[in-house]
């Protein structure tokens, strides 16, 4: 850290710089008026440089926080772990840019665990832009470290299809009277994957990334309780969403990560066992993102702790007058 | 000059000279993308493939005449215009402006033709005209329709004449005329989210709050176990009676719905600690993005240091 | 006739879903309606867009106040579908390449892919960035422990909120068992087992309820649509 503040002694008179204004306020009109009257663009830039700072210094010196994989994590990476090789399993994309930061290094990690299976991998969207981040992780995990996997083969992206629940409710009993081709247009008679596939049932494990509806929920209602016997659902989902799935977990949802957090300990999981002495960098998005995440929880519970003690102060005052 | 305007020009003026010194005279630069050329349809075309810094400097060493790794000036300019949209957005945090409400208007824009062209080609070609029209639609986009998929339907007729039917909305008279579609989609969802969430989240919920009050866990009475569930059993049925407010909550029943609401207090600080870290987490891409792909001040993935 | 066949559609629609869900033959049906919905769905994209371009017309045509940025919308918009519909960029099929059409709407370097790479996504995940601000904001102003419900609201937050970071491990790594057997009855209180036991049982609990709530509601409402009694969505004559 010494050696960290030494070299990127820039960073700490910007940071320091750009915060002075609002330490000359605390000492010239006092710690409980400036907090009364406290401009929120301070607590914005508190906030900007609590995700900044942390995030520069793991890009420098690649430490990061260690993790240990809870339950849920390994509930869902071992419903992974006990399938085989060819084992057709569904992976669902449902979100788009706006929860990329949560979700898509859960996304890498379930391709490259289902790649490192030799799983079957049938990609799909509920979301409008949910294929287009299937394509992308389909270019930096199987395109790239599994280039001997052949798509039409051993994966393939069926697309989007607008209609929510709708689509869902079709694919349980029959997928190709709504998927006639893959997300390029290629007819699925022309992909041998696809042979002897009628609906998702045949599926070993439906894997859902969701950042809302139409999402995990869906899944749930629509595929695992109508199916119990024959679909099987684990999913990864963002931090508002995941507190609402817990009443699934287990018997509709055996696997659930839970925002970032989640990400990080599925990482773990998957790293450890696959990932080798030295793990590609692009597997390590969710171990690298918690160390921002620990300084501004602490920022949030500080600024929280000082506004309860500005609300006594104040209560207190009030009471003598 | 006001002092505000003045502190703000400067910053401009000095972020400006940082991003041309680090963009023009630092050894590796800044918001740079390479890629890599690889041929296509027997060498017609080529695919431009995302390239890292070291593999073009590689390249340019082993041959400088190479054409396989560039630098891509699009996607460069491009970089550059999606820095300059992520630092217009986080300006509205200081204060509103035009350059927020332009950046603003683009998205509205953007984002709505976005959806509607993913609608038509992944939905309303293969979907619908496909299916009403197939040989028009194999002979213009989809040449590989053949076999039952190449037959027409008709029964998509009805899709077809309820969308337009949907389309009449923005009409200045008939606007009833779109009633119908409207009719349909809200009968559907109607049926379709009456049976699952009666199933999904109603009678599975119920079962899934059957709980034994007694474990036993390899023979053995697991005291912590049971009591977890006895706490899940209580915490349901405490916050149902907190929900239920056909009766007043008083005596017994208002002592239980006390015990819901703080069991409801619980739930609602653990979202609230699960939206924050969710939040957080998007705001974390977007600086890794400023300082990674934009600025090359970090390089975790390794795709700009040599 | 205006109000009285939709009334049958939504009544027909509803219970077909229904119908199939039970009656296992009629299963076939249910896909249809299904279909048909889903496609329907793509078609209100179109009628959003429209209605998009409709009113930035009409903002336009009436210089409203901010007129100017309805035309930058509608330049965004109408550029976007240029781009997508038209394939710019696209080249075709490497199986028809002499069919113009065929190739992939969305192929690494067409228009299309880098309106989504450096305008969608962009845009769309810094707007979203922002409610990091916002939720900072929020906790300072709004967050008060006036009562015993709020402080448990806020105590149950700041357990989580350390308990998902190495914070919570941290700080109360000291209690283990290897320094000292008493500490195995404690493991319990470490802020990551008590996170795991908030949100295992008491979240699981709370939200279980909200659930079934939630359900019973919705099911009304449904069945209030279905049978005729709600007719809110028909609008007025």
């Amino acid at each position: 850290m010494r050696d960290f503040l030494e070299q990127q002694w820039w960073l700490v008179v910007i940071v320091l710089g750009s915060l002075a204004p609002l330490a000359a306020q605390f000492v010239s009109r006092g710690f409980l008026p400036t907090l009364r009257t406290l401009d929120r663009r301070w607590i914005f830039l508190l906030m900007f440089w609590a995700v900044l700072v942390p995030i520069y210094f793991v890009g420098v010196t690649g430490r990061t926080f260690p993790e240990i994989p809870g339950a849920l994590a390994k509930a869902t990476f071992n419903e992974i772990e006990k399938l085989h090789a060819g084992d057709p399993v569904l992976i669902a994309f449902d979100y788009d840019p706006s929860s990329e930061g949560e979700l898509s290094p859960m996304a890498t990690a379930f391709v490259k665990q289902c790649a490192e299976k030799k799983l079957k991998m049938y990609f799909m969207a509920l979301w409008p832009v949910g294929s287009q981040l299937a394509d992308a992780t389909i270019d930096d995990v199987l395109k790239s470290d599994f280039p001997n996997l052949v798509y039409g083969q051993d994966y393939v992206n069926l697309g989007y299809k607008s209609g929510n629940e709708g689509v869902i409710k079709v694919i349980v009993t029959n997928l190709r009277e709504l998927y006639t081709t893959d997300s390029r247009g290629t007819p699925l008679q022309d992909i041998p994957m696809m042979h002897g596939i009628q609906n998702i049932q045949q599926m070993k494990l439906v894997i859902d990334i969701s950042a809302g509806y139409p999402g995990i929920k869906e899944w749930v209602q629509y595929a695992v309780t109508p199916f119990p016997e024959t679909i099987h659902l684990v999913g990864g989902s963002t931090g508002v969403q995941a507190p609402q799935l817990y009443p699934y977990v287990p018997r509709q949802l055996p696997g659930l990560l839970g925002a970032i957090k989640g990400a990080a300990e599925y990482e773990k999981l998957v790293i450890d066992k696959y990932g080798g002495p030295h793990p590609n960098p692009k597997y390590l998005d969710g171990l690298r993102r918690m160390g921002p995440q620990l300084v501004a929880h602490l920022l949030i519970i500080f600024l929280i702790v000082m506004a309860n003690i500005l609300y006594f102060a104040d209560k207190r005052r009030e009471s003598r007058s | 000059m006001k002092r505000e305007t003045m502190i703000w020009a400067a910053i401009m003026l000095l972020g400006a000279g940082t991003l041309i010194w680090r963009a023009a005279f630092t050894t590796n630069g800044m918001g740079r993308e390479y890629v890599r050329a690889v041929p296509v349809g027997n060498g017609q075309w080529n695919r431009y493939d995302p390239a890292t810094y070291d593999d073009y400097i590689r390249s340019e060493s082993a041959n400088p005449n190479q054409r396989e790794y560039l630098l891509s000036i699009p996607r460069t300019i491009c970089l550059w215009i999606a820095a300059f949209f992520t630092i217009a957005i986080f300006s509205f945090l200081y204060r509103d402006n035009p350059i927020y409400k332009i950046v603003e208007a683009i998205y509205v824009g953007l984002s709505a033709g976005y959806w509607m062209v993913i609608a038509f080609w992944d939905v309303l070609i293969p979907n619908l005209l496909g299916k009403v029209w197939p040989t028009m639609i194999q002979k213009w986009a989809m040449p590989g329709l053949s076999g039952p998929d190449a037959k027409r339907d008709f029964w998509y007729l009805i899709p077809l004449v309820l969308g337009i039917m949907l389309l009449w909305r923005m009409a200045p008279r008939g606007d009833w005329i779109a009633r119908w579609p409207l009719a349909f989609i809200i009968g559907t969802t109607a049926g379709l989210q009456l049976v699952a969430y009666l199933h999904g989240d109603f009678l599975e919920q119920i079962r899934s709050s059957i709980l034994p009050l007694v474990v036993n866990n390899l023979g053995a009475f697991d005291f912590w176990a049971s009591v977890e569930n006895l706490i899940v059993v209580v915490g349901v049925l405490s916050c149902l009676t907190y929900f239920f407010f056909s009766f007043e909550h008083t005596g017994f029943v208002g002592k239980t719905a006390n015990v819901g609401i703080w069991f409801l207090m619980i739930t609602f600080g653990a979202s609230f600690g699960y939206t924050v870290m969710g939040r957080i987490a998007l705001l974390a891409i977007r600086i890794e993005f400023l300082l990674d792909d934009w600025l090359w001040l970090i390089d975790p993935l390794h795709r700009h240091t040599r | 006739m205006k109000r009285t066949i939709p009334l049958l559609i939504t009544a027909l629609g509803g219970f077909v879903l229904i119908a199939s869900y039970f009656i296992p033959p009629a299963q076939s049906w249910g896909e249809n309606v299904s279909i048909w919905f889903d496609i329907l769905s793509s078609i209100a994209f179109v009628l959003g867009g429209a209605n998009l371009l409709m009113s930035h017309l009409k903002s336009i045509s009436d210089r409203k106040s901010g007129w100017g940025y309805s035309a930058v919308v509608l330049v965004s918009f109408l550029g976007t579908l240029f781009i997508g519909l038209g394939k710019i960029g696209v080249h075709p099929s490497p199986q028809f390449p002499n069919m113009a059409w065929t190739g992939y709407y969305r192929e690494m370097g067409s228009g299309f892919w880098f309106i989504y790479q450096y305008g969608y996504t962009p845009l769309t995940a810094t707007l979203f960035a922002m409610l990091a601000f916002y939720i900072a904001s929020a906790a300072f102003r709004a967050f008060r422990a006036k009562n015993v419900e709020a402080a448990l609201l806020l105590g149950t937050a700041f357990i989580v909120l350390l308990g998902r970071t190495f914070a919570g491990v941290a700080l109360t790594s000291w209690i283990d068992p290897s320094k000292w057997s008493g500490f195995k009855y404690f493991t319990g209180l470490k802020i990551e087992n008590l996170t795991v036991l908030i949100m295992s049982v008491f979240n699981t609990a709370g939200n279980r309820a909200i659930m079934i709530g939630i359900a019973l509601g919705i099911v009304a409402a449904s069945l209030k649509v279905l049978i005729g009694a709600d007719r809110s969505y028909l609008g007025k004559d």
